[in-house]
């Protein structure tokens, strides 16, 4: 990805510092509009790009072609890490989203977050672990996936498959109610 | 009177009697010097449960400094502690280990609820793994209000508990 | 004969002489965490983590309340950083509901936060100190943390959770005067913390016990998406304040301090290097800072957003802090999503704990900047 990229965005990474300020006159929407170019060009019905904002993409998949998706993202955009596995309740559709905000230590494109979506079947009475709601894990591609998926897994139920440690991590042991995080749990008094 | 008891029959009555007699006698200044001890010797055990203990650091630090009032900063062996502050939010996951902790300090030992969490659940009275409270959990001496409480407002819940400790009948 | 062992410690098999044994929620070297390490004779075979003790469902509760009643509990997670853990919830507020701020709120939000993150740090260098038995860095960082908490008092009102931010700008102006108090007290306390190179980081005991335990080299630091000093202590260099600046963070002079090293050592000091970058920003906005104008815009009392959904991070005590807020049109958000950097260094523990010695792990464990209130949320 280096053809297309303004000349203003250097690629230093011990380099000096007097020339950082620069980084950022970068005009908005290029980049992102060519990470997004390159996904679709990739993968052309296969994905669907939500938005486009400054520094920001979203991009919906379908979860059997996550994996070969994440796979491109990390080996060709650089994206090298995960910001964050956030798992979204959808009960009028029927469906959990989980959002992955991918991010990038590369000086490149380290101000880009690629928010990679995905969905999958919601039960109406859930049983963690054993139901459809199944999505493949992510944490051979990026490894720093995998405490953000064991949260995902209890706080919404969403069975990561291949993932070697599907423990609980935050709720008690003796929890027996329902995903905290799915909206048909209700607090307390509401 | 204590003629009257002096038959064998009454031999138990009698020696309970002459305890309660002796008891009376050095209860006063004994017990003065043994809460006197008390007072200022109270160890917090290290068990930090949430946010608050940031300002029971705070309160530890040169600034407020507890141990000027007899409280030493939070101490790594709950064996040698004889207070726990539990210092904020109590979790369904924590509210076990405490009590465990509770169980295992030798007596007496005294609690100190800091924080509007622990007295009540507090800014989290709906969440669904937060306790309201831990009086279910432990009996509570001292209640210090605030979110947090301040290091002066700490200090002066432990001067409550010494205070209280003061009138405290040590049988 | 059958070994009898305390409660909480127990040999794998009897005749292994692999032993499992408990660190903590009670243990003066681990915090609100639970953390189950093996042990071969003194060095640790494997290591898991058991964090969960402080989990209050800040996450859940955000949706029951709107986008003002959010605000004292969001910052509820890091007491002592709270105006950098609402900054990104702020940052997304305004962007999902089209508030501009005003450019002397920026300036004010800079201080307040590079302050905050100052007084974060140096809670953290004082446990740093209990961590390692080293009594005096305990007192002095607790003792400077109070001249700081005294300017943010004076700021917002209260000691440590001020609740400062709001979406639109700033609960309130700066106080008359409060410029050259602020600049003076700086001042002071650059003078003040830079003694602690000289007590601390040159202390030939503090070095053996931290030079080259738990190396986290550049390729792992990236690989398991480490953040905030840990990840500038091995060697990269990201700044979120550099590379994504909000709001007047690229107005400033100041640098990213990057050390190669990647041990306990270096990310150690790395925090104390940036408290100085803090000195050096604040001074700097205080000459920016315009002399007047409105510090908030007024947002209508119940404010409503579209179906838009935002990303916002901003460079924290310990590394990148994200909010991802969902809106669906009511005044509650549908989701608020906090993605902290206390969780993300979570996953370097068990990586840098293998083959150190058991002595080793508070120096390893508390160096990578955790708060364990903040990771569990």
């Amino acid at each position: 990805m280096n053809a297309n990229i303004p000349n203003k965005v250097k690629t230093d990474i011990d380099g000096d510092k007097d020339n950082e300020i620069e980084k950022h006159d970068v005009d908005l929407p290029e980049l992102e509009k060519d990470i997004a170019n390159k996904l679709t060009d990739k993968f052309d019905t296969k994905i669907k790009v939500i938005f486009i904002k400054k520094n920001r993409i979203k991009v919906d998949t379908n979860k059997n072609n996550i994996l070969e998706i994440a796979k491109f993202i990390n080996q060709n955009l650089k994206f090298d890490h995960v910001e964050s596995v956030s798992g979204v309740d959808y009960p009028d559709q029927n469906e959990i989203e989980v959002v992955y905000h991918l991010g990038s230590y590369d000086p490149s494109i380290s101000n880009q977050i690629l928010a990679l979506s995905t969905r999958t079947i919601r039960e109406t009475t859930p049983h963690p672990g054993f139901d459809r709601t199944r999505l493949p894990s992510l944490r051979d591609i990026f490894y720093s996936v995998e405490f953000h998926e064991r949260e995902c897994f209890e706080m919404l139920g969403v069975y990561f498959e291949n993932h070697p440690d599907n423990r609980r991590l935050l709720l008690p042991e003796d929890w027996a109610d329902l995903p905290p995080l799915r909206k048909d749990f209700k607090i307390k008094g509401r | 009177m204590l003629k009257d008891l002096l038959i064998p029959q009454n031999a138990n009555a009698f020696v309970s009697k002459l305890g309660d007699i002796l008891v009376k006698a050095v209860d006063q200044p004994l017990g003065y010097a043994i809460n006197w001890g008390r007072i200022w010797s109270l160890w917090p055990v290290h068990i930090e449960t949430a946010c608050c203990s940031v300002e029971f650091g705070a309160a530890s630090g040169p600034r407020y400094d507890v141990e000027r009032f007899g409280i030493i900063e939070a101490f790594g062996s709950l064996r040698q502690c004889d207070l726990v502050v539990v210092q904020g939010t109590i979790t369904r996951k924590m509210a076990p280990r405490l009590r465990l902790v509770y169980d295992q300090m030798p007596d007496p030992k005294y609690v100190i609820a800091m924080g509007a969490c622990a007295i009540t659940g507090g800014l989290y009275f709906d969440s669904y793994n937060v306790l309201p409270g831990i009086d279910g959990v432990l009996p509570v001496d001292v209640y210090v209000p605030g979110c947090p409480p301040r290091p002066e407002t700490l200090i002066q819940g432990c001067m409550l508990l010494q205070e209280k400790i003061k009138r405290m009948n040590i049988r | 004969m059958v070994l009898k062992l305390p409660p909480g410690i127990k040999l794998e098999k009897e005749d292994d002489k692999i032993m499992t044994l408990n660190v903590g929620p009670q243990h003066p070297g681990s915090g609100h965490m639970r953390i189950i390490v093996k042990i071969d004779g003194d060095y640790i075979v494997s290591c898991d983590p058991d964090p969960g003790y402080v989990h209050r469902g800040e996450e859940k509760m955000a949706e029951y309340r709107n986008y003002i009643t959010n605000i004292p509990h969001l910052e509820r997670p890091v007491i002592h950083d709270s105006c950098n853990i609402l900054y990104p919830y702020c940052l997304g507020v305004e962007e999902i509901l089209g508030i501009e701020v005003p450019e002397r709120a920026k300036y004010v939000r800079v201080i307040a936060s590079e302050l905050n993150r100052c007084v974060y740090t140096l809670y953290w260098l004082a446990i740093y100190g209990i961590f390692l038995g080293h009594s005096t860095m305990f007192m002095w960082p607790a003792g400077d943390r109070e001249l700081l908490i005294d300017l943010l008092e004076k700021l917002s009102g209260a000691r440590v959770t001020h609740a400062y931010f709001v979406p639109g700008g700033v609960r309130n102006d700066m106080p008359a005067n409060f410029e050259d108090v602020c600049l003076r007290q700086i001042n002071y306390f650059e003078k003040r913390i830079k003694q602690y190179d000289s007590i601390f980081y040159s202390n030939p005991i503090l070095k053996s016990r931290t030079i080259n335990t738990g190396v986290l080299g550049k390729k792992d630091a990236i690989r398991l998406g480490s953040t905030g000093s840990v990840l500038r202590a091995s060697g990269v260099d990201f700044d979120i304040r550099k590379k994504e600046p909000y709001d007047v963070y690229d107005n400033l002079d100041f640098q990213t301090n990057v050390l190669k090293s990647g041990d306990s050592y270096a990310r150690s000091k790395l925090p104390w290097l940036d408290m100085l970058e803090s000195c050096r920003i604040i001074r700097n906005a205080l000459e920016k800072i315009p002399k007047s104008g409105s510090v908030r815009v007024k947002l209508k009392p119940n404010p409503k957003a579209g179906n838009v959904e935002t990303y916002k991070r901003v460079e924290s005590g310990r590394g990148s802090l994200g909010m991802h807020i969902i809106s669906n049109g009511k005044p509650e958000p549908y989701r608020v999503k906090i993605s902290v950097g206390s969780f993300r260094n979570l996953i370097c523990l068990p990586y840098l704990l293998k083959g150190e010695k058991l002595g080793n792990m508070p120096s390893v464990y508390w160096s990578l900047n955790y708060w364990p209130v903040e990771a569990d949320r």
